[in-house]
């Protein structure tokens, strides 16, 4: 695996952007002092007059963009995840979300694999945030290909979007071109013994489990799951209906996110067991980004090791 | 402005204050103090400064108006209603469960709102984004946004100031109403803003102290205002709160408390009162 080609979303967003900034004019982006983290630099440094630096002041920033939205501009919002969705996210709810403005929030460094930073930064509480405002779109794609359509597919969604990203390089298995829709999940792998739910980065780390649960005899069915809101209910549905088993997987509190979703869903419509890998109700910390998503089981190896104890 | 002018605009401004205490009075709820502070303000901007077609309040030329202190919709709302964006036999609906006048500021349900607000030092930001928004696109439309002297407490006021100042966001206006009391009591006490003029010209505005029920003194600080290039400015007007009803005004406890049947039958006398002597009757 080690010529898989691997990129970070963040980068993937800043690439985005600055491609569709050359097809559409109304195009803004707005950054708090992080333009060379968020990878919103790219899109500067190709649309110097259509990029604005609000400093660090993210709560400013947020209703900067709301406001800009309302004379026909499509603002995308950028920061960490930390300070977009958690610092800000009054203004979020009540100045975007609550006029449901177009507009669009670039969250980058979401989840543990920030690393070194430490949990000061590594937001795992931006799902769980987002998803409670009403008519907010939640987004978090799979690499490098999945992370530019949302971009494309967000700018084309009239509504609040919030997107989001991770600082850590990681494979590339979608082709270029790959069709993506807001609200629809993907079966990349068809099983059904268990079925597993993953978005982020740890979809490729369900798609390697997949293939090692095959040849333990265990026949999972992966689902990439990017669009956390509205959720693909159908598919989480008849995905559970056909395995009977369900492992969710994300880079997040197990606390509100994917996971929590999934289980609502089910709970109400089709109960069925669900066993959710995130982050558990505690801090990350610092430490190398491979490393801190091994050691709090944010990996194929767990979700092996859960799938084979769920389908004894 | 003309004697005339000026005698309409006061009669305008009568009206409006008694839209706010029908509007209060009928919600049973509200904040009658600092509408009744702001209303000159609104019924100049409405009346006489807004470039506004209340025939179509999503024109995209209009000029913009973000009311940043949004508990005061009832001063807001009476302005609409008497300028004809909807009737004003609506106003006692204010905050009544299905109305559309919703009680804080909606941009969704009340025509001629331009921004929805509510959650205090928000709608400075989004009014600067406004301004910066149609700057870009060479829209040479103007945005005024207004903030209640309690609410420049909130730390977010002074990052919309650093921003509106470093984008030199010329067609951008902001309003303080200085009506010295906020829910607790007065500003001074409960945490002190001042010297706002000072604060405001250390972040880059140009800075107009005035008389907030001095029609004069108004139209005077719009005219250098829409004169001033490469900067924002700033009106800080001094206003008496709950300003032409007796026992409301300089009186904290009106900040957010409703007029009953017989407060509010007073208030309607006192100000038809006004209105008479106005028109001369």
């Amino acid at each position: 695996m080690a010529d898989v080609k691997k990129i970070a979303t963040r980068d993937s967003y800043g690439n985005a952007l600055a491609a569709l900034g050359a097809e559409h004019e109304n195009l803004v982006v707005l950054d708090a002092d992080l333009a060379g983290a968020t990878k919103t630099g790219v899109f500067k440094k190709a649309f110097p007059d259509r990029h604005f630096d609000c400093g660090i002041a993210e709560a400013d920033m947020i209703c900067v963009a709301a406001g800009m939205s309302t004379t026909g501009l499509v603002p995308f919002a950028s920061s960490f995840a930390m300070f977009a969705a958690g610092r800000a996210f009054e203004q979020v709810r009540n100045s975007i979300g609550y006029p449901h403005l177009n507009v669009k929030i670039g969250a980058t460094h979401g989840g543990i694999s920030v690393g070194e930073d430490g949990a000061s930064h590594q937001c795992c509480e931006d799902f769980a945030l987002m998803r409670s405002i009403p008519g907010m779109v939640v987004i978090c794609p799979a690499d490098d290909v999945e992370a530019r359509a949302a971009v494309k597919a967000a700018y084309e969604y009239e509504g609040p979007v919030y997107l989001r990203f991770g600082r850590l390089a990681i494979p590339v298995f979608h082709e270029e071109g790959f069709d993506f829709q807001i609200g629809k999940g993907e079966i990349l792998r068809d099983g059904t013994d268990v079925a597993i739910i993953a978005n982020g980065l740890l979809v490729y780390e369900a798609i390697q489990a997949g293939e090692a649960l095959a040849e333990k005899g265990i026949n999972a069915m992966i689902i990439n799951m990017a669009t956390v809101k509205p959720l693909d209910e159908e598919l989480v549905l008849a995905a559970a209906k056909k395995c009977g088993k369900v492992i969710t997987c994300e880079e997040h509190s197990v606390i509100g996110g994917l996971g929590e979703a999934v289980c609502s869903l089910l709970s109400e419509k089709l109960p069925t067991k669900v066993v959710r890998i995130g982050v558990n109700d505690e801090f990350g910390h610092s430490g190398p980004a491979g490393a801190l998503l091994k050691q709090f089981g944010l990996s194929a190896e767990h979700i092996v090791e859960t799938a084979v104890e769920l389908c004894k | 402005m003309t004697p005339n002018e000026k005698k309409q605009l006061q009669i305008t401004a009568c009206k409006v204050r008694m839209g706010i205490i029908d509007a209060t009075h009928g919600a049973k709820a509200g904040h009658p103090g600092g509408s009744l502070s702001a209303a000159d303000m609104f019924t100049y901007l409405y009346f006489k400064e807004l470039n506004i077609d209340p025939a179509n309040p999503k024109w995209e030329n209009r000029d913009r108006f973000v009311l940043s202190k949004g508990h005061t919709a009832p001063g807001l709302y009476a302005a609409l209603a008497n300028r004809g964006f909807f009737p004003v036999e609506d106003l006692p609906t204010l905050r009544h469960i299905d109305s559309y006048l919703q009680g804080h500021p909606n941009m969704n349900t009340v025509p001629g709102v331009d921004m929805s607000t509510g959650s205090l030092g928000q709608g400075i930001s989004c009014a600067a984004g406004m301004a910066l928004g149609l700057k870009h696109q060479g829209n040479p439309a103007r945005v005024y946004t207004l903030l209640g002297d309690g609410e420049i407490q909130e730390g977010q006021v002074w990052e919309a100031c650093m921003f509106a100042a470093h984008y030199k966001l010329d067609n951008f206006c902001v309003i303080v109403d200085n009506n010295g009391l906020q829910i607790d009591g007065n500003i001074a006490d409960v945490m002190s803003p001042y010297p706002i003029v000072d604060k405001l010209e250390a972040f880059g505005f140009k800075v107009l102290p005035i008389d907030g029920h001095d029609f004069d003194q108004i139209e005077a600080a719009f005219n250098t205002a829409r004169e001033t290039k490469g900067q924002p400015t700033a009106i800080v007007m001094k206003t008496t709160k709950g300003k032409d009803v007796s026992y409301m005004e300089n009186n904290a406890g009106w900040h957010g408390k409703a007029p009953n049947d017989a407060e509010h039958e007073q208030a309607i006398n006192e100000l038809k009162a006004i209105l008479a002597e106005l028109e001369g009757k």
